[in-house]
């Protein structure tokens, strides 16, 4: 696993909830980490509205956008610390979309040099994504975007709460067409907790069990 | 068919593709911005047309010209863009001209914030142009409404020949749910007899326009026009009731808020609390005979209004209810989102629990 883990995909796809799980899950390892919300095209559900509990776990949060609540392509250059610093290990939380990968473009100078994994979030429920071909059109027109070459494919196939085991399923058959048609080996097929021994089963020790954080304002438990 | 998984304002900008609108201008403002995205991505593929115009200003008045038209016609935008936009929508009304208008609100006054909340309330259903106008004011609280009443606002347009109005806060465009795909209810549109599509020298030129210069023509232009918002207020009016049927508190709440209130229903059960929710899909017309009646029950102590506002649609409650309860509020401007333990102990409060 490289130093530099970047998270891309379609909005929806799920890589907010991802990144933050991933930075969580090598902080656990004892790693000194640190997570950029790379975000600068949607101003809800990012990454760093997680800030606490990622702090509480030593993770350092670098946010972009004027403390994330500006809807302006403002970056913190605090980013270029993980570029800079070889012992901090790094999540970026990259925005939704082609669009919102042309971010790493910014970064290439840094990126021809880093030794990093950008990683294409893919989720079989989402319209554009969904059969094998598009999911490869939406790879390239990231990889474009962000003059970079994906290095691997995660499986985050959900409906939010509607999610079950056969979708999860789903979502692995199309990521494993994606990685035949491509050559990019799969990294994770991330499944919430409770999927996870169940997934296991069939998907093996590539299973990235995760606790669901993103959540919608109603979906707050009572405290 | 199968469920998929879509953003808010995609999906509205899909519903309104699928609903035969192949004519889109707008401006950028965020929290909707992903609806102009996705249609300039689209439209030109199905021979239809996107226009990110100069200005809102603009975007509402190429809306008007195609309209005029008799073409299926959307425009999009948030709070501040909304706000320029109501001289384009009394003379739509006026002209009686068929289109859909989606509001993503967003905190305010003014440039506000970019979070949601619920503050056009007032200038939606009381109108922020000149003159005795009304418009269809629907408000999804879930994606899967939001696709179904952009579908049907198109339809509900041509059917009453007037603009109609979709609003919902920016979680609702923002945020990712499982939806499938459905057709409305096929409804019998009349033929648009006065469109300007060209007369081919069979007929007297038609033409779109608000001006009645005459006062006797315009009071009779007014009657008619009352008649015609008398009969989408008969026909129209729309809301749902969760769990009200002998309820000690009732909520009165749409969009987000609503859902945190059938949070807070959940919870004030295990508590022991008998809690409903009455939900106006319809902010105008409002559904004030039904609530009046769902409030009326004995079992009904109090009635307590949610919004992210400040307290707008409070005012439609009370003139509902005609004070046969007393009603109460909890609410939150500027983008802020009160939790569902927060609208609980309101509901507490009210019935003095």
């Amino acid at each position: 696993m490289a130093r530099i883990q970047i998270v891309t995909g379609h909005y929806g796809s799920g890589k907010t909830e991802y990144a933050v799980n991933l930075a969580l899950a090598l902080a656990a390892e004892g790693k000194k980490t640190a997570l950029a919300d790379l975000d600068i095209v949607n101003p809800y559900f990012r990454s760093f509205e997680q800030t606490s509990r990622l702090t509480e776990a030593g993770i350092r949060v670098i946010v972009t956008s004027c403390g994330g609540v500006a809807d302006i392509p403002a970056i913190n250059p605090e980013v270029l610390s993980i570029f800079q610093n070889d012992d901090i290990t790094g999540v970026l939380d990259i925005g939704g979309d082609p669009i919102g990968a042309r971010v790493l473009a910014r970064f290439a100078p840094q990126l021809n040099r880093a030794d990093f994994d950008l990683l294409f979030v893919l989720n079989a429920n989402r319209p554009e994504t969904q059969d094998v071909e598009r999911a490869e059109e939406y790879l390239r027109a990231i990889e474009s975007q962000c003059l970079q070459k994906a290095t691997g494919i995660v499986n985050n196939t959900h409906l939010c709460g509607e999610t079950t085991f056969e979708e999860i399923l789903k979502g692995a058959r199309l990521a494993e067409e994606l990685s035949r048609k491509t050559g990019l080996p799969i990294v994770h097929h991330a499944v919430s907790r409770p999927f996870a021994s169940q997934a296991a089963e069939i998907l093996g020790d590539r299973v990235f069990p995760m606790e669901l954080y993103m959540k919608k304002p109603w979906e707050m438990n009572f405290c | 068919m199968a469920k998929e998984l879509w953003k808010g304002n995609e999906a509205i900008a899909e519903a309104a593709i699928r609903a035969g609108c192949k004519y889109f201008f707008g401006y950028p403002i965020t929290p909707q911005n992903e609806i102009p995205e996705y249609l300039s991505l689209h439209l030109p593929k199905i021979g239809g047309c996107f226009i990110q115009a100069e200005s809102e200003v603009a975007a509402i008045n190429m809306v008007y010209g195609a309209a005029g038209c008799g073409v299926r016609v959307m425009t999009s935008s948030s709070s501040p863009g909304i706000s320029l936009k109501q001289e384009g929508i009394t003379y739509m009304c006026g002209a009686e001209l068929p289109a859909v208008i989606v509001n993503m609100m967003r905190g305010g006054p003014g440039l506000g914030t970019i979070q949601p909340a619920q503050g056009d309330y007032f200038q939606a259903t009381r109108g922020g142009g000149n003159g005795d106008y009304r418009h269809l004011v629907l408000a999804p609280a879930t994606i899967q409404e939001a696709a179904d009443f952009v579908q049907l606002a198109f339809d509900l347009a041509e059917q009453y020949r007037n603009p109609v109005m979709v609003v919902a806060d920016g979680m609702i465009g923002q945020m990712m749910e499982a939806i499938e795909w459905r057709t409305p209810e096929k409804r019998e549109l009349p033929e648009k007899t006065w469109a300007t599509t060209g007369t081919k020298g069979e007929r007297k030129p038609n033409v779109i326009n608000s001006l009645y210069i005459d006062p006797n023509l315009c009071a009779v232009h007014n009657d008619r026009l009352a008649a015609k918002y008398q009969a989408m207020e008969d026909a129209e009016t729309r809301w749902e009731e969760v769990d009200t049927e002998n309820c000690d508190v009732l909520f009165v709440s749409y969009g987000t808020p609503s859902r945190i209130c059938r949070a807070a229903i959940r919870q004030l059960e295990k508590e022991g609390i008998k809690a409903g929710l009455f939900r106006p899909i319809t902010l105008w017309p409002f559904p004030g005979k039904a609530l009046k009646k769902a409030a009326s029950q004995e079992s009904v102590k109090a009635v307590v209004d949610v919004e992210l506002s400040m307290g707008q649609m409070i005012d439609d409650v009370k003139i509902a209810l005609e004070g046969c309860r007393p009603v109460s509020f909890i609410g939150k401007a500027g983008g802020v989102v009160p939790t569902p333990a927060e609208v609980a102990a309101a509901a507490k409060a009210a019935i003095g629990r």
